[in-house]
């Protein structure tokens, strides 16, 4: 039984690969996206085969922009981020790594997999419906996302499978943050303490924690979200509506409510992307440099109370809601607070380097790749998390440069660490180090080329989720800058092919890896 | 060690774009956005020593401690470093929090001026309306039923009430310079997002509430409002603009706008 099979390493490689097919679908829809938003008159063959009624004569209306978007930020954010490093790689890699046999619940772990897999083929169905995939973004506010059609299209039949799919996404991360948790809690090899695992299970570990109350409370705002479309309720529907010239019959809920519910989730959900990567980043910085991880314990502590603090800094993304100014302050002071242990980790990889003997391998190229990402990405938190500063940025490119970089990319590098540092083990092969480390420095350098000018689109005020600019006057003077981020973005799509390359080829004709190949000091590269 | 190079070539080439006039704020018009742009450079030192210090030793160590056949050493961490950068950043970081809230307290946590302009903001898919109360200084009810966007009454404002009948609606922001200006801003549908940048503020506009907006601009000028939260397909569209006037401009525009509206 291949398919519906129990084995966490399957599972794993299962996930890994949905999560393969997910960032090549999402990237593919940012760089139309990029397109479009450069050369938005453009009529263009392909878009209206794909999308007759999106884009008639080939020309993307709106509305097919915005569905685009949605469903990129969704499948980034879920099917990738989530997916890969702790669904994908923690399930390969933890009951290794702490000497169990498997998974503590494999027929849940496989169920968790296959519940994941129709959630993705139920947020893909949205593409094929009637009006098409939901036009309200990832992060679907009603009463946009709540009214159906009357508010866009896409919010008809499109925005219900979002939702569902969404549900669905949540009781499988819920079932598989319970068996992360059992098994880290009871399968641990006799004699490991807690202190004893290696830095990547801590990073499942919090990032099991956070799951199971994370998606707990979204799947509770998916519910009401999708009884306030389907059952007449007001859950997030204020009374005395008006959309499109119809009255509205509904009273009494409040759009705030929702927000207050899908950011409880989504800010934990930046660590749920990150915290397994910084794990990971941990061992390979100090297997290559022939050094312990500095400041074992206290990397630990802080992988923990990132993942505490992180559940009492949603606000952040509230700051220009309308909600409360005063607990603004409170939500400001928690979310520079979560800086400290993101820059106490930083220092520790920095002092982890400190007087090793550094081996530049591919995987420890990515893993440098990340400290810089992360530091480039992390300090404009400095900025936002200042409610009175975030107030001109919010909605605006440089909240987009600002979070591709620290929970996308540093993230993504994270992941091309894991396979260049696991492939031995995942297939008996070394993926290719020399294609490895030419795909690095172009894709690092793609990466900043994209996305460190976006924060200068936010200088100019530049809002987010436009489909063109061509209604301001101000935007004018942004547009040479987006060309410029568009071809950037071309470039590092087309230098992907060289991992997705290495990836495939090196399965069969990679190198054959010895037992241990980077003397690494953890459990899962032993023979026993 | 050629990743050495790149990184400190990137920091460097990231740092240098700040450096070009281009692509920066516009210009400030009224004391709380030029106290904004004041503590904004206060934070952007800060972020920006932090920004090289951390790419440079980064840099520096990958360079510094290349595979040259040298034996590592075998330091495992120090609790005196961890205590000295924990307490360090979480003075500067929790410090530069409190050092911000000067500036959202001038947002919103700042009583009403009672010489204060009083304009309601009504956002929909996807356009805006501006409401003045007129000479008696009243708004006049509204009445969702008597909405009606074609004949000018995006209000729904209640033929039936006196104070209603001199009020002015308008599809533009005109504001008086120098002259403090409450907004109160309502959605009639989905959620909005009023933006000016040249204030530094930007404000959801939630349907079922009235959220009020202060400012003062001293600039007189035509400014671009765009919607600034994701509201439907005509998001991009949804423009408006804030026209600061000459005082004694606005007056006579006013004057105008109420002479139209006392003999329709």
């Amino acid at each position: 039984m291949i398919i519906f099979s129990i084995d966490h390493k399957v599972i794993g490689k299962q996930y890994i690969g949905l999560a393969l097919f997910s960032v090549v679908l999402g990237t593919l829809l940012s760089l139309i996206m990029r397109f479009h938003l450069v050369y938005p008159d453009a009529k263009v063959r392909l878009f209206q085969a794909m999308w007759p009624d999106g884009a008639p004569g080939g020309q993307m209306t709106p509305e097919l922009y915005l569905s685009l978007m949605t469903m990129h930020g969704t499948i980034m954010v879920f099917f990738v981020l989530t997916t890969a490093p702790q669904s994908g790689f923690g399930n390969y890699f933890l009951p290794l790594q702490i000497g169990a046999h498997d998974m503590a619940f494999p027929v849940l772990n496989m169920l968790s997999f296959w519940t994941t897999a129709l959630s993705l083929l139920t947020l893909l169905a949205a593409f094929f419906v009637e009006g098409g995939a939901p036009l309200s973004g990832w992060t679907a506010y009603p009463p946009l996302s709540g009214l159906g059609r009357i508010t866009g299209p896409g919010e008809g039949l499109g925005q219900d499978l979002w939702i569902l799919s969404i549900a669905l996404f949540c009781v499988a991360s819920l079932m598989a943050a319970i068996n992360f948790i059992a098994t880290i809690i009871e399968l641990r090899a006799p004699g490991m303490g807690y202190f004893d695992m290696p830095l990547t299970c801590w990073g499942w570990f919090v990032t099991a924690l956070i799951s199971l109350f994370a998606f707990a409370v979204l799947l509770a705002g998916g519910i009401l979200l999708l009884l306030d479309r389907t059952a007449g309720t007001s859950f997030f529907i204020p009374g005395g509506l008006i959309v499109n010239d119809q009255v509205q019959s509904r009273s009494g809920g409040s759009p705030i409510l929702f927000q207050h519910l899908f950011w409880f989730f989504g800010h934990p959900e930046v660590y749920i992307a990150i915290l397994p990567g910084m794990g990971l980043i941990s061992t390979v910085l100090s297997v290559f440099s022939g050094k312990k991880v500095f400041g074992y314990k206290a990397m630990a502590i802080a992988l923990v109370s990132i993942g505490g603090l992180g559940f009492v800094v949603w606000g952040h993304h509230m700051f220009i809601s309308g909600m409360s100014p005063y607990s603004s302050i409170a939500f400001s002071v928690l979310t520079l607070a979560v800086g400290v242990p993101s820059a106490v980790k930083t220092f520790n990889w920095l002092a982890t380097l400190w007087g090793g003997r550094l081996r530049f391998t591919a995987a420890m190229h990515y893993a440098l790749g990340f400290v810089s990402l992360f530091i480039t990405g992390g300090i404009t938190g400095l900025v936002l998390g200042q409610p009175g500063l975030d107030v001109y940025f919010h909605d605006t490119y440089f909240v987009v440069a600002h979070f591709h970089l620290i929970m996308g990319v540093a993230a993504i590098f994270a992941i091309f660490a894991a396979f260049h540092y696991w492939f031995p083990l995942m297939y008996g092969r070394f993926l290719n180090e020399r294609l490895g480390k030419v795909h690095f420095f172009l894709t690092f350098l793609g990466v900043y080329a994209v996305f460190v000018p976006l924060h200068f689109a936010g200088f100019v005020g530049n809002p987010r989720r436009y489909p063109d600019f061509k209604e301001y006057e101000f935007l004018k003077s942004v547009m040479p800058l987006h060309i410029g981020v568009t071809h950037a973005a071309y470039f590092l799509g087309a230098v992907q092919l060289i991992f997705l390359f290495n990836y495939f080829w090196s399965q069969r004709h990679g190198a054959i890896a010895p037992a241990n190949p980077w003397n690494a000091a953890t459990r899962e590269w032993r023979n026993d | 060690m050629a990743i050495a190079i790149l990184i400190a070539a990137l920091a460097g080439a990231t740092l240098a774009l700040f450096f070009q006039p281009r692509w920066w704020f516009p210009d400030a018009i009224s004391a709380h956005a030029k106290a904004y742009d004041a503590h904004f450079v206060v934070t952007l030192w800060i972020v920006g020593c932090i920004f090289v210090f951390a790419q440079g030793l980064l840099a520096w160590v990958v360079f510094r401690y290349r595979d040259r056949g040298q034996a590592p050493e075998a330091h495992e961490g120090s609790g005196k470093l961890e205590v000295i950068w924990t307490s360090a950043t979480a003075v500067l970081f929790i410090g530069l929090a409190f050092a911000g809230q000067g500036i959202w307290a001038g947002i919103h946590l700042e009583a009403s001026n009672p010489h204060a302009l009083h304009v309601e903001v009504l956002a929909k898919q996807f356009a805006w309306s501006y409401r003045y109360a007129g000479p008696d200084g009243i708004f006049g009810r509204v009445d969702i039923r008597q909405i009606d966007d074609s004949a000018g009454n995006a209000f729904g404002i209640d033929s039936k009430d006196p104070n209603g009948r001199d009020d002015i609606t308008a599809a533009l922001l005109r504001v008086p310079a120098g002259r403090p200006v409450e907004l109160y801003l309502k959605s009639r549908d989905v959620i909005h997002n009023f933006f000016v940048r040249e204030l530094r503020l930007k404000q959801d506009v939630v349907p079922g509430m009235t959220i009020p907006l202060r400012f003062t601009a001293d600039k007189p000028g035509t400014y671009e409002v765009p919607c600034s939260e994701l509201c439907g397909l005509g998001h991009h569209q949804m423009r408006s603009a804030l026209v600061v006037m000459a005082p004694g401009e606005f007056d006579a525009w006013l004057q105008e706008a109420q002479q139209k509206v006392a003999a329709p």
